[in-house]
């Protein structure tokens, strides 16, 4: 047997990686075009809750207190007052949404800030900034988030507060990360050897190489934001009753649940079902986007 | 060549020291210096262009750095058109930033990835206010057009750009501000045969055309000789040897450009023995001249004299106590002909 022997050349064979890749990530990655649906579910049943409740999530039926599930009129059952649990799922969807992307939104801004500065000042600056960052890191966020709690008082707007103060240290640190990462590049030396003035080439060249990672982050710390929104409601110091909130109506349906648990099950699966949808959507898009997570281009 | 003309950049016995803190024992530390460039003369005259050519360590980057005002020197002058370098690039719109452009060798890393090639190009004419608004987009598909590339390419982003695009994309990026000076580092290393020959056709082009002054930093001699008129050999932190390409190629001064001229492959000819023993550490430099080392040609009182960079035919400058001009004739008349001879020199 011979070299020659095989004369029809091998066929060139397009890699199947890059036929696979032309497909949109929705088709490869089935789990997350899922959980993208079910959290798609709960944004829309949050925005649409007072057309689908069938009642108002304060009002309370005192000619049906603790009906268990399917009950006429009441598909999820109702609690100790009366109140239709599935209405205040839904309107409890709206506060779940509200306050964790409020407090990301706070977590992620002030990260960025503090982050960027760090980053940009070094030196002693950055030594003091992330001694701050590092004393908020060293407290779990649900034990910074009942600290300040304890200094606004309560209320949704002082849970949004809280919980965002309390998740500024881990976007801080990222941030810090990046920018250090960044500004080390090439293209950040060209931009000053052209002359820009330093701030322009912050805003031009460092910022969006900072927050597109950043962006990928809010997207996974945002389910962490609900839960500890809804454990703050959960121990009675975050939103106060009768406010439709999960972790409150949990909270309530404790005390019942050898013979009511559904009281307590039912926003407990809505909350389960949610945070499991915004993770798996988190560590799709981070999946697909972080550039640390692909094999560096060139 | 070109003795008219002011010089664009000079050197003056630059030096460049960078200290270094190294742990010797678990709570001693030394500082060490380390001269990166030492001693280094250099005149840059308008329109020519120059080869820096040297191993690695030898300082080719320091220079670079420091003709761009990326690095002050430690010692010494360094000058652009008669002005501190580091003072000339004081205030947002000096004319130095618009005079003096840089092209990477990581053409890639220059290049910012979450711009288009549009918006990378559109920065400077915009920066320097070079023309109205609605007349850049013009202006951009003009530079790719000059460069080469088709003008779809403005709307792609570097990471979908091949190698030789992203090269071209940097090369019209630096030509956007109109620059006098082009730097180029490494400009065409690491790219496939053709392409690079693509890439200097177009650099030579563009230095005829727009009357660029080039310096350029290669490895490759053959690179060097192609579109440089004069080249600088480095070694170690000083200049060893100027002079104009060919003549400097065709018959080397100092020993090193010899060997380096030497080392260079050639077509249908065994690689020839390589310079015996490594660059020395710049940190503790051998008294006397820094090539004695590795010199063929040593005697006794190169290890005691530092040669600095003297002349030594017209137009030609080496750092050297015996240099090599002893082949009859003399190496500056023997211009450009057929390729080396080295045994004629060596």
């Amino acid at each position: 047997m011979t070299l020659l022997d095989g004369a029809t050349p091998a066929p060139a064979t397009v890699p199947p990686v890059r036929r696979r890749r032309r497909l949109t990530m929705f088709v490869r990655r089935p789990f997350f075009t899922l959980a993208l649906l079910v959290a798609a579910g709960f944004v829309v049943s949050a925005a649409f809750a007072p057309v689908f409740a069938p009642w108002d999530p304060t009002y309370q039926d005192i000619g049906a207190m603790m009906a268990p599930p399917a009950t006429a009129g009441h598909l999820l059952g109702t609690d100790s007052y009366g109140q239709d649990i599935l209405s205040r799922i839904l309107f409890g969807a709206r506060y779940a949404l509200g306050i964790g992307l409020g407090a990301v939104a706070i977590g992620a801004l002030g990260g960025l800030v503090l982050g960027m500065a760090a980053g940009l000042a070094g030196g002693r600056t950055e030594w003091v900034l992330m001694r701050i960052v590092d004393s908020i890191l060293a407290l779990p966020s649900l034990i910074l988030a009942v600290a300040f709690i304890a200094i606004l008082g309560q209320g949704v707007d002082k849970v949004i507060y809280a919980v965002g103060v309390a998740l500024i240290g881990p976007f801080a640190r990222t941030v810090r990360a990046d920018v250090m990462q960044v500004r080390a590049q090439l293209f950040v030396e060209a931009a000053g050897l052209m002359g820009l003035a330093w701030l322009t080439v912050v805003w031009r060249h460092i910022l969006p190489n900072v927050v597109y990672p950043l962006a990928v982050q809010v997207t996974i710390r945002i389910s962490e934001a609900i839960l500890v929104s809804s454990s703050l409601s959960f121990l009675g110091i975050g939103v106060t009753p009768p406010t439709p909130d999960w972790g409150l109506m949990i909270s309530e349906g404790r005390a019942f649940v050898s013979f009511a648990p559904w009281m307590a099950g039912m926003p407990g699966a809505a909350l389960a079902i949610l945070l499991i949808a915004l993770s798996i959507v988190g560590d799709g898009i981070r999946e697909e986007f972080d550039p640390k997570m692909q094999r560096g281009g060139s | 060549m070109s003795e008219e003309g002011a010089p664009i950049f000079e050197l003056l016995d630059v030096e460049k020291i960078f200290t270094i803190t190294r742990a010797t024992g678990p709570l001693k530390r030394e500082t060490l210096r380390l001269p990166a460039l030492d001693g280094v003369r250099l005149r840059i005259k308008q329109n020519t262009s120059l080869a820096l050519v040297g191993e690695s360590g030898s300082g080719k980057s320091t220079l670079v750095r420091i003709l761009l005002g990326l690095n002050e020197p430690s010692n010494g002058q360094a000058l652009f058109r008669g002005r501190p370098i580091v003072e000339a690039r004081k205030g947002l719109r000096a004319p130095f930033h618009r005079d003096v452009a840089m092209i990477y060798q990581d053409a890639r890393g220059s290049l910012n990835p979450r711009m288009s090639v549009e918006a990378l190009i559109a920065e400077p004419i915009r920066h320097f206010r070079l023309c109205a608004e609605k007349e850049i987009p013009a202006r951009v598909a003009a530079l790719l057009a000059r460069v080469g590339l088709p003008a779809d390419v403005a709307k792609a982003y570097p990471a979908g750009l091949s190698g030789g695009q992203v090269r071209r994309v940097a090369i019209a990026r630096a030509l956007a501000s109109e620059p006098s000076v082009l730097v180029a580092d490494e400009a065409v290393s690491g790219l496939d045969v053709s392409t690079q020959a693509q890439l200097l056709n177009l650099l030579a082009d563009l230095k005829r055309t727009m009357g660029l002054t080039l310096v350029f930093i290669t490895h490759d001699l053959g690179v060097a000789s192609y579109l440089c008129q004069e080249i600088a050999v480095l070694y170690l932190g000083r200049i060893v040897e100027t002079g104009p390409t060919n003549d400097v190629l065709n018959a080397p001064a100092h020993p090193y450009s010899a060997a380096l001229r030497r080392a260079a492959p050639a077509f249908f000819e065994p690689i020839a023995e390589p310079l015996p023993g490594e660059i020395p550490s710049p940190v503790n430099l051998p008294p006397g001249c820094r090539f004695a080392g590795r010199c063929p040609r040593r005697q006794d009182d190169c290890l005691a004299l530092d040669p600095p960079l003297g002349r030594v035919l017209p137009g030609r400058h080496a750092a050297c106590i015996h240099p090599l001009t002893g082949s009859p004739g003399g190496p500056a008349e023997r211009g450009d002909a057929a390729p080396s001879n080295p045994d004629a020199v060596l």
